[in-house]
């Protein structure tokens, strides 16, 4: 099979719990870079700490399993000194919003081209059940265990206030949206951002009583519409509904931070430079 | 040469930092001799306490800051409380005339230069910011058989925005023809 | 390694200790900085944002000090010679992420211009407080290279050494400046650079199968050779234990191997990492042993002594991390006492204390409120043991 070759099958199986949804999307994305036309060995995969930084030691690229939180910041880094490989990044919703919220905006700010994929399962998952930044209020987690006052984050509208460039949502309910979502988000030029929600059923679901992996999945399905569908709704039906699909595409290759670096190098040159 | 010690104080935005550096740049185009110049400021860009010292010598320089002066300037009441008595027996102390000085200590008394710089600056030159270069200006005349008053300017050329080169001139001729006689009390006045 | 490399009859220039760093790195190959605004080390950034894109390298003012280490890390494994800059707080946020460049053997430099601390200090005065937090400041067993510049010239001297060092040693280096060396202006000569011997990193050769390449292989020397990303290798970095693969493998012997190479790598190899220069005479009777700033009061103090017949001499650390053990077991076999300056309540009299093992008497000479120790305090000192 051609999408063998980007997996790592000696590393397999892999940590995740029976029913995590972290597979789905490792399969989503290893199709989507199969459908696309990059260069193997010109990516390199990045990602920070907890179940989705394991994603990393499965993918067959130079890959680089980082500190907590600061994947995206390595990224820019590796993007920066060779802006021509391809960087994708992969982080959680404890890892990319909360120890590491600071680098996804400024990131997105910076408009600089990485890819990245961030696996929602709105709780800590490898440490057991702590409540993250993306956890519902009132969900139960082992630090509120009298439920959650914490706010979550609306992160497709945090990453398009920080200047995000193409920003999308999926779910593992349906793995051929997110897998046409990272084609999309892979091939475009500049910061792109896909929220993938993905279910916890033993760290989340069994605090919260959400039923095992397919219940979950069924929930997703719920609680989610699609984008242009959901465009239609009512004010009070947006809010209960999460829209899935490409939220916001901008084609602005020339706003893209290394292309525009490539002008402060063309301008330090310039006879009369500093 | 031997060890020469320069330390110049006032208040910031009063340009002796940009003073030491331009003694410095001067000295580096003196063969043979080395430079140590440093500087110690506050968080402000504008007031508060501003400290530039520089020293000249043609042996290797091992302390790199001032341990006493042989020339001391003060611009402000509070640099000359704080280093007024820190000085060479054969020291030079300039201080602008605006300075209360009585508290000087006795053995300093004849060390003392008082000039009217700061009104100078603001009279003659419309701006009390060149007070610095004036200040150069009289150390340019002091120290002219150890760094040549040419480097100086050249110094001073190199350092200042292009279209303000003439009036830092100006300001720096102004404070090289003062008079350094023990009256400058009066004379400093004009 | 050459040693001198600074020759009177080159361009004289009149330059600032960040400044020279800046220049000795561009002289040392270094194409990539990251880093985040602190004062004093700030001029440190200004001069890469204004210098790296005229080699067409580049420059990243990052979010904060932490993502400016791990930009710097990601450069580097990207082929890059990469470094970053920042003082005492920033330095402390950089532990982290410098710890795993460390692990995953990311060659790279960290300059810290060290100011009056705890906390937010002293922002504009200068320290030896960062001494053990360069050492000791991560989680974690590890080793450490630092070098500590005196003056201008050294700045330049020894940021060209501590690129060097982490070419050749896949290791990150720290460049101990402080608040007066880093903004003192002296002048100095800058070379050609065709004279200045520059060490780039091991790389596997041409007809390495990458099918085959280990990126953390048990080579003879101890330093695995290091492919760049992107250049077809598709391997694995991570900051757990791993073996030669880079995968980790969560076993203990495996962590005691890795633990194991990573000092060795260093120490079977300390005549190469250990620089420092001394002045004793056989009938001197006091060293004064510094680094840094404070070896400026010290070689002051002693030259003027001198002068004056006493019969003491000084030794200057240039490399501090790892401590210098046996030359200073050797001088204390020496002299009668050793004197330790330091703005610091003490750090390194400590590692003095145990390398002179009761051979000599240690005194130590503290300032760590932002003054430098004054040549006639050490004078003081070495006329009263004297």
């Amino acid at each position: 099979m051609e999408t063998e070759k980007y997996l790592r099958m000696d590393k397999l199986p892999h940590i995740w719990c029976p029913g995590c949804g972290h597979g789905t999307i490792l399969n989503s994305f290893i199709r989507a870079f199969t459908e696309s036309d990059l260069d193997q060995d010109k990516t390199v995969v990045i990602s920070g700490i907890g179940c989705s930084g394991r994603a990393t030691g499965y993918l067959n690229f130079d890959t680089l399993h980082t500190t907590h939180g600061r994947a995206i910041a390595f990224a820019t880094g590796v993007k920066m000194a060779n802006p021509n490989l391809n960087v994708i990044v992969m982080t959680g919703d404890g890892d990319g919003t909360a120890i590491g919220g600071n680098h996804l905006i400024h990131a997105a700010r910076r408009n600089i081209d990485l890819t990245v994929i961030l696996f929602n399962n709105q709780i800590y998952g490898m440490t057991g059940g702590q409540f993250s930044p993306m956890t519902p209020p009132s969900d139960m987690a082992t630090t509120a265990p009298y439920g959650n006052i914490d706010q979550n984050f609306d992160l497709a509208q945090l990453v398009e206030g920080a200047g995000g460039t193409f920003i999308a949502r999926g779910a593992t309910f349906d793995p051929r949206q997110l897998k046409r979502l990272y084609l999309a988000a892979l091939k475009h030029k500049g910061f792109s951002f896909v929220e993938s929600f993905s279910q916890c059923p033993v760290s989340y679901g069994r605090q919260n009583g959400s039923g095992d992996a397919v219940e979950m999945l069924k929930s997703q399905k719920k609680n989610t519409v699609d984008f242009k569908k959901w465009q239609q709704l009512s004010t009070e039906k947006k809010q209960l509904l999460y829209p899935l699909g490409i939220l916001k595409e901008v084609d602005s290759p020339e706003s893209e931070y290394t292309v525009r670096y490539k002008k402060i190098i063309a301008k330090a040159n310039q006879e009369g430079a500093l | 040469m031997n060890r020469y010690e320069i330390r110049l104080s006032g208040a910031g935005g009063q340009g002796m930092i940009l003073a030491g550096k331009i003694l410095a740049e001067a000295g580096v185009m003196v063969d043979n001799l080395n430079i140590s110049q440093s500087q110690s400021y506050g968080p402000e860009s504008r007031g508060g306490a501003s400290r530039s010292e520089i020293v000249f010598d043609e042996d290797q320089i091992d302390f790199p800051k001032v341990i006493k002066p042989d020339l001391l300037v003060c611009l402000t009441q509070e640099s000359f409380d704080q280093y007024g008595s820190d000085l060479k027996s054969y020291g030079v102390i300039i201080v602008d005339s605006r300075i209360d000085i009585s508290a000087v200590r006795q053995e300093f008394k004849d060390n003392v230069y008082q000039l009217n710089i700061l009104d100078l600056a603001a009279r003659k030159i419309g701006e009390e910011i060149s007070a610095n270069m004036i200040v150069l200006g009289v150390i340019s005349r002091i120290i002219q058989n150890k760094i040549p008053v040419e480097f100086i300017k050249k110094a001073i050329i190199e350092k200042v925005p292009p279209e303000t080169i003439d009036i830092n001139m100006e300001a720096f001729d102004l404070g090289f023809d003062l008079k350094l006689d023990k009256r400058s009390y009066i004379y400093g006045r004009i | 390694m050459k040693t001198k490399i600074f020759k009177p009859e080159k361009r004289a220039v009149l330059l600032q200790g960040d400044q020279a760093v800046v220049e000795g790195a561009l002289a040392a190959g270094v194409e990539f900085f990251a880093g985040y605004p602190i004062t004093p080390a700030s001029e440190i950034a200004e001069g890469f944002a204004r210098e790296l894109p005229k080699i067409g390298g580049k420059f990243l003012q990052m979010e904060d000090e932490i993502a400016g280490m791990a930009a710097v890390v990601g450069a580097s494994l990207a082929g890059k010679k990469s470094i970053t800059a920042t003082s005492g707080p920033g330095f402390a946020l950089k532990q982290e992420n410098l710890g795993f460049a460390t692990m995953v053997e990311a060659p790279l430099v960290v300059v810290n211009v060290q100011r009056v601390g705890p906390s937010t200090g002293l922002p504009t005065s200068p320290s030896q407080g960062d001494l053990m937090q360069t050492r000791w400041g991560r989680n974690g067993d590890q080793e450490i290279i630092a070098l500590a510049p005196a003056s201008v010239a050294e700045s330049y001297e020894l940021t060209i050494k501590a690129v060097n060092l982490s070419e050749k040693f896949r290791q990150p280096v720290v460049l101990l400046l402080d608040e007066v060396i880093g903004h003192l202006r002296e002048k100095i000569y800058l070379n050609d650079s065709e004279e200045i011997e520059i060490i780039n990193r091991k790389r596997p050769t041409a007809d390495q199968d990458p099918k085959s390449y280990l990126p953390y292989q048990q080579t003879d020397d101890l330093i695995p050779p290091m492919a760049d990303y992107g250049s077809g290798f598709k391997y694995h970095t991570s900051g757990l234990f791993h073996d030669q693969s880079g995968f980790p493998d969560g076993k203990k012997e495996t962590a005691k191997l890795m633990q194991d190479r990573l000092h060795n790598k260093l120490h079977n190899n300390l005549e190469q990492i250990i620089f420092y220069q001394k002045d004793i005479r056989n009938d001197d009777r006091v060293a004064v042993l510094s680094y840094g700033s404070t070896a400026r009061t010290a070689i002051s103090a002693v030259n003027t002594g001198r002068k004056d017949n006493l019969k003491a001499g000084w030794f200057k650390l240039q490399t501090v991390w790892p401590f210098a053990e046996r030359e200073v077991a050797k001088l204390a076999a020496q002299v009668e006492t050793i004197i330790v300056p330091e703005l610091n309540q003490g750090q390194l009299i400590r590692e003095v204390e145990r390398a002179v093992a009761g051979q000599a008497r240690v005194l130590g000479i503290n300032s760590y409120a932002g003054e430098l120790i004054k040549p006639e305090a050490i004078r003081d000192l070495m006329e009263e043991v004297l």
